[in-house]
């Protein structure tokens, strides 16, 4: 019998305790106009944490905030324990080996295949040969359910190819935490459930975290633990529970006609 | 047995893959289990990494299968049909072969020429079809554009026209000094900067600022999908974006020529005075040498430069693919297709204006 096993290394993971992302008194906007304030949540390891609202409510930029690519104007998000605003240097990389984002439009590099898409992180990242690189993205594009497209460039496949493509890229390095714009946005209603279960399975075979901002109401049914709903108006959050809880219990109006797919009055 | 152990995920698999296939190969003849009950935690590249024992190619009766799993690992593993990653399952990745390379690049080439002389005849009805309803014309656009194309270019234009002309009248100003003939510097400076270089070198600059945002421009909207939106609201798009682009180039090509032509002569005046030549000789000088035939037809291909430019710049961005690197494609043939374009003009100018004895 022989024995293959990487020599002993720490764990991945910086902090252990329950939180792993920590917003705190978070303000965020853009030319020193406020777009929300005040914002203080918290993600726990391995849920999926669902960010709903309206159409301008800030859902992608609270996004974008929290894979840092916007500092805020004030407050902080802390993710496994460390500041991703301000992170710097080989910390910030630490930090961004720990999460995969799929933006709203699949954000795929149009010059390169499905295949070299989804290998472009594990060849910056990891020390796999190109065999191994190339295995570990088709398993991937296997798993959303793109095998047999791998040679493909993104402009020759449809757009809910593209996202579930940007899907497989962002969890090329088996992230702690991924982050998803809209991923079934688009699809069809049988992809976008496989969709679900793929985020479920992921989410309880890897421990995987996911942050997914979605309208889909049959999604957020499915996979969300939890949900905190953004309002542009209050420029805060107006709910936040489990999907049932809100659907059964949430006092802001907004709130109960979205669960329940009302029009708003002046419609 | 080969036995997998400790923490297999993507940053440390890397550092047992070659050590695992190695093992694989170790026992060939044999059948080998792969057991991954060592295995304190597996990520997608550690469940790769148990795939790529499993696919290898092996003897009748020396198969690789899963030994002790647990089930974390075989929950991770269930998607996956080792068959479907076999190195036969590759898709083939054989290029064309040579006549089907001659054949495709004859189809690209007749394309190529189909599309551009339809371009050429649909430029030129949107054209007619302007003239013939101006109201029609997007005069607000065809004006930003142009003051883009046209004000907006004249700090660069100027600074190039000037140094043109020190760097012509020095040139020649020395040569001509051992002559005594320093006088006949303004008449060089004058006709070469009026019937040639001032149109020429105002129209390489329009082709490297507009021509290539032209394309840029439009190159993006095509990726955009903003082309297909014009096309399905019933706009056609050569009207509604290049007659706009040809109508600013041409209009701002015959002004700025005409700014170069005063600025490098002014540039000329500077050098000539340093040989002792007063500007008022100078500028007697220039007047007698050159004719207003000189200077109109210097003008009127300026005019056809700024149609090449702004036509060509329009087109590549017509044609540009899907991709971000495409436009950057399409930007690139923009200006080396309008400085070809203008280069030949100006010599099928100097043959016509030659007969023609202008």
């Amino acid at each position: 019998m022989t024995e293959v096993a990487p020599d002993k290394q720490t764990s991945s993971s910086g902090d252990t305790s329950r939180a792993i992302i920590q917003v705190s008194d978070l303000t965020l906007g853009f030319d020193g106009i406020a777009l929300l304030e005040n914002l203080n949540f918290q993600v726990n390891r391995g849920e999926v944490f669902v960010i709903l609202g309206g159409s301008g409510s800030g859902k992608s930029t609270l996004l974008k905030h929290m894979i840092g690519l916007y500092a805020p104007m004030s407050g902080q998000i802390l993710i496994d324990g460390q500041d991703i605003a301000r992170a710097e240097g080989e910390a910030r990389m630490a930090l961004l080996r720990k999460i995969g984002v799929a933006f709203q439009s699949g954000a795929l590099f149009g010059s390169m295949t499905l295949l070299e898409n989804v290998c472009l992180p594990l060849e910056s990242h990891t020390a796999l040969n190109r065999s191994a690189r190339e295995l570990v993205a088709r398993m991937k594009l296997r798993l959303v359910g793109l095998s047999g497209f791998e040679h493909l460039l993104p402009a020759e496949l449809s757009g809910g190819m593209q996202k579930r493509a940007a899907i497989a890229r962002a969890m090329a390095l088996d992230p702690m935490i991924l982050f998803l714009d809209e991923p079934s946005a688009g699809l069809d209603p049988i992809t976008a459930a496989d969709l679900d279960q793929l985020i479920l399975r992921l989410a309880s075979s890897l421990g995987m975290t996911f942050v997914v901002v979605t309208h889909e109401l049959a999604s957020i049914d499915t996979i969300a633990d939890r949900v905190i709903m953004l309002d542009r108006q209050s420029r805060g959050i107006i709910a936040e529970g489990t999907p049932a809880m809100l659907r059964a219990h949430a006092e802001h109006p907004w709130v109960r006609r979205f669960f329940n797919r009302q029009a708003t009055e002046a419609a | 047995m080969l036995r997998l152990a400790g923490r297999l995920d993507v940053h440390t698999v890397s550092s047992v893959w070659g050590e695992a296939l190695a093992g694989l190969k170790g026992r060939a003849g044999r059948p080998v289990r792969v057991d991954t009950s060592g295995v304190d935690y597996c990520d997608g590249a550690g469940v790769a990494l148990v795939v790529d024992l499993l696919r290898q190619p092996r003897e009748p009766g020396a198969e690789v299968g899963l030994g002790d799993t647990p089930e974390e690992v075989r929950r991770m593993l269930a998607p996956f049909d080792v068959r479907d990653f076999s190195s036969e399952a590759e898709p083939p990745r054989r290029g064309p072969g040579l006549k089907q390379h001659l054949a495709n690049g004859l189809y690209d080439l007749g394309r190529y020429l189909y599309l551009q002389v339809a371009f050429v005849g649909e430029a030129t009805a949107a054209m007619f079809h302007a003239a013939r309803h101006p109201r029609q014309v997007r005069w607000r656009d065809a004006l930003n554009l142009a003051q883009e194309a046209g004000a907006n270019a004249l700090p660069i234009v100027m600074l190039i026209a000037f140094l043109m002309g020190v760097i012509l009248a020095f040139q020649s100003a020395v040569a001509m000094r051992q002559f005594g003939a320093e006088i006949f510097v303004a008449n060089l400076v004058a006709l070469s900067l009026l019937r040639e270089l001032a149109p020429l070198m105002t129209a390489i600059l329009l082709a490297g600022r507009s021509g290539a945002a032209f394309a840029a421009e439009i190159g993006t909207m095509k990726v955009n999908e903003e082309i297909n939106a014009l096309t399905t609201m019933g706009l056609d798009p050569v009207r509604f974006l290049v007659v706009t682009r040809v109508l600013a180039a041409v209009a701002v090509m015959p002004l700025l020529t005409l700014v170069a032509n005063l600025v490098g002569l002014v540039g000329g005046a500077v050098v000539m005075k340093g040989f002792d030549i007063p500007f008022v000789t100078y500028f007697n000088q220039v007047t007698n040498a050159v004719t207003l035939t000189d200077l109109l037809g210097g003008l009127f291909k300026a005019t056809v430069f700024g149609l090449l430019v702004a036509g060509v710049g329009c087109l590549r961005g017509l044609e540009t693919r899907s991709g971000a690197a495409a436009v950057g494609i399409s930007t690139t043939r923009a200006v080396v297709s309008a400085i070809i374009l203008i280069v030949v003009a100006d010599g099928v100018f100097a043959v016509v204006f030659y007969h023609l004895d202008i």
